[in-house]
């Protein structure tokens, strides 16, 4: 018998080409996820005379500056630049894209799982920390920089240290209204915005696999939140179901094959992890973030702590935060008011994402301004087959095209100077929105409460008689 | 890229934690080629006022021509934007000193010839409290994983293989085209074991 292995080791050792004496590892890339913010990359390639290597395991997909509005003819030419420049470099390496017009097109980490390119046991890399997300399939995927880019282009291959192992497990049942968006949250608030960092985490536990991989996207995407590039769900019976008849996914024997190998991926029972995380589901409630990181989240129910009770070191980044917010110590969180609200983002941008929400809005109406972006043009196809944009645009929401929109803002969808935004994006970093823009991160369900009612809410009061 | 074993600089503390790649360049500044210099955008919204103008008491402001940075825990953290490092290393910056970083923007750092060097908490204490506002000399010497800041010395810390990256200025993209033969191999091999792993053909 050999010794148990993680699920890390056996993804890890599958794609190791060499390891260097110092140990670190040249992995093959069984998929290349690139975008517009990828061109740094093409240029250096190009400046060598190189050009992609495997051109069959690479992908192209317009998604960070995509307009979410008037796309036939986009006004800002710095964004049209942009896009025409990832057009370029796909036709040059003979790279399929998802142009805008593609009723494929999307958000790379929506688009990756729904086309079947993302499988259990593939090695998958992309120039975006949220690379993460499909990690939810018992990939090994993790976000890269320019240069790493590059060079997967150039060789179809990456160096990496093997990252030491940490298993969070949650156990329990969630209750009403909470969702993998509040263990996310949760975890980071409880362990910090580097608490995983230099670690591969694996998830666990009864909720885990009680989880649609919708539920599991999300919470793997936000693992890098939580300084985790790597953030990974043993595949089983509702990976395969989803994957099955997708795309680009194994057919027939081919199926039957993979089905069988991906079933040996799950750590052994009895493997050391570096590190061990328990949650109880029962302590996550429906969670906001209140500062400038991820990890200064509570849940709605709460209030902000007094000065009194915030650590010393910690008092003026505290208040900083709160500065920047225009929120005050000890106050309560339900009932600040919110300008303006959105969903979207590779976070929750799936359908369940925007059927989560659709369930708040039916029948009543938003008092705020705000748009959902859908996560890909299939997410939107399939909405629109379900009624639910009729559900937000009677609500008086917009309904718009697919892409990174106002996660990141690099199309021009920004939230205006000390505008609050009740968003279910990923990240409430200082300006991330838009410059001065206040950033309140929650799960699609609650951003649908705050727009109900114009103001941050428990969403659960809106679920009863609906859930 | 050119490697380097010492570099003698001036030091500037910035002593706040979890400065996030956001801050090191806004995502507005991010489709400018890289030809054009990154430099002018380092901490854009941290350093300039609501009219753009330099805020005087910003501590890379007040020195100009810091060459080492000296920071709270989990700087670079978020987004894998390399364009962080570019905005640091094009604005003069040739060495981070923080208890701890952002994995993927370490990575980039070491790939652009830019030192993440990791101290602990207590000395991270000592030597921010001995930079203070003020602006020092400070001298760093990869092989010894030293520095000498003002009167203070202190060890740091990093990835073995990458300060030997930084030393020598590797580039892996030379490095692994001469490891083509093994890519190819297993390439094979991966191909006749494991052909589900290739992108069904679609249309």
């Amino acid at each position: 018998m050999s010794a148990p292995h993680t699920m890390l080791d056996k993804l890890w050792t599958a794609h190791e080409v060499l390891q260097r004496e110092d140990g670190v590892s040249l992995l093959w890339v069984d998929r290349h996820l690139v975008h517009e913010g990828s061109h740094h990359a093409f240029a250096k390639i190009k400046e060598r005379g190189l050009t992609v290597a495997e051109p069959d395991l690479t992908f192209a997909i317009v998604d960070h500056y995509a307009p979410t509005r008037g796309r036939s003819k986009i006004a800002d030419p710095e964004i049209s630049r942009m896009i025409n420049t990832l057009r370029d470099n796909a036709s040059g390496n003979s790279l399929r894209i998802y142009d805008l017009d593609d009723p494929r097109q999307g958000i790379v980490h929506v688009v990756g799982p729904e086309e079947g390119l993302t499988l259990p046991g593939l090695l998958i890399n992309c120039g975006d920390s949220h690379t993460s997300t499909h990690d939810a399939f018992g990939a090994l995927a993790f976000g890269i920089g320019a240069t790493e880019v590059a060079h997967v282009l150039a060789t179809q291959t990456v160096w990496q240290r093997k990252p030491k192992s940490m298993r969070i497990t949650v156990e329990g049942t969630l209750g009403p209204g909470v969702s993998s968006k509040d263990i996310a949250l949760g975890w980071i608030a409880k362990l910090g915005t580097d608490g995983a960092q230099g670690h591969a985490v694996e998830y666990a536990g009864t909720v885990i696999r009680g989880l649609s991989m919708e539920g599991r996207m999300t919470l793997c995407n936000l693992s890098i939140e939580g300084g985790a590039r790597f953030g990974i769900i043993a595949p089983d019976e509702t990976t395969f179901a989803y994957i099955q008849g997708r795309r680009f996914a194994p057919k027939v024997a081919a199926w039957e094959a993979a089905c069988e190998y991906w079933c040996g991926l799950s750590s052994d029972e009895d493997a050391h992890f570096d590190r061990e995380v328990v949650l109880d589901a029962a302590e996550i409630a429906p969670t906001v973030t209140w500062g400038t990181s991820p990890e200064q989240a509570l849940p709605i129910t709460a209030s902000l702590p007094e000065v009194s009770n915030v650590p010393l070191s910690k008092v003026e980044a505290v208040s900083a935060a709160l500065e920047y917010m225009g929120l005050k110590f000890g106050q309560k969180l339900e009932g600040t008011a919110v300008d303006q609200v959105f969903i979207g983002s590779c976070t929750n941008g799936r359908i369940e994402d925007l059927r989560a929400a659709a369930l708040v809005l039916k029948g009543r109406t938003s008092k705020i301004p705000g748009f959902v972006s859908p996560g890909s043009a299939q997410v939107k196809a399939q909405a629109e087959a379900e009624g639910l944009d009729r559900i937000f645009t009677d609500a008086g929401l917009c309904w718009v095209a697919s892409g990174c929109s106002m996660c990141v803002g690099m199309n021009g969808d920004l939230v205006g100077e000390g505008k609050r935004c009740a968003s279910s994006t990923n990240r409430n970093f200082k300006g991330r929105q838009g410059r001065g823009a206040r950033t309140h991160l929650m799960s699609p369900a609650m951003v649908a409460a705050a727009a109900v009612t114009g103001a941050l809410t428990d969403v659960r009061i809106f679920l009863e008689g609906r859930v | 890229m050119a490697g380097w074993n010492t570099h003698k600089g001036r030091a500037v503390s910035l002593p706040q934690d979890n400065i996030d790649t956001d801050q090191l360049i806004p995502a507005r500044f991010m489709s400018v080629p890289r030809v054009q210099g990154y430099g002018p955008y380092l901490m854009h919204d941290m350093r300039r006022d609501d009219a753009g103008d330099l805020k005087a008491d910003f501590p890379l402001n007040a020195h100009d021509g810091a060459s080492v940075l000296m920071v709270g825990r989990n700087f670079g953290s978020g987004s894998s934007r390399e364009a962080a490092v570019y905005a640091l290393v094009d604005a003069g910056i040739r060495a981070v000193i923080a208890p701890s970083f952002g994995d993927i923007f370490a990575s980039n750092a070491v790939n652009n010839g830019l030192l993440p060097a990791q101290i602990d908490e207590v000395t991270y204490e000592t030597l921010a409290q001995a930079l203070g506002r003020s602006f020092l000399d400070i001298k760093i010497d990869l092989g010894t994983r030293s520095l000498q800041l003002g009167s203070v010395g202190a060890n740091f810390l990093i990835d073995d293989s990458w300060a030997m990256k930084l030393i020598n200025g590797w580039d892996d993209i030379d490095l692994t085209r001469n490891h083509r033969v093994a890519i190819a191999a297993f390439k094979n091999i991966r191909h006749q074991t494991t052909a589900w792993a290739w992108p069904n053909g679609a249309d």
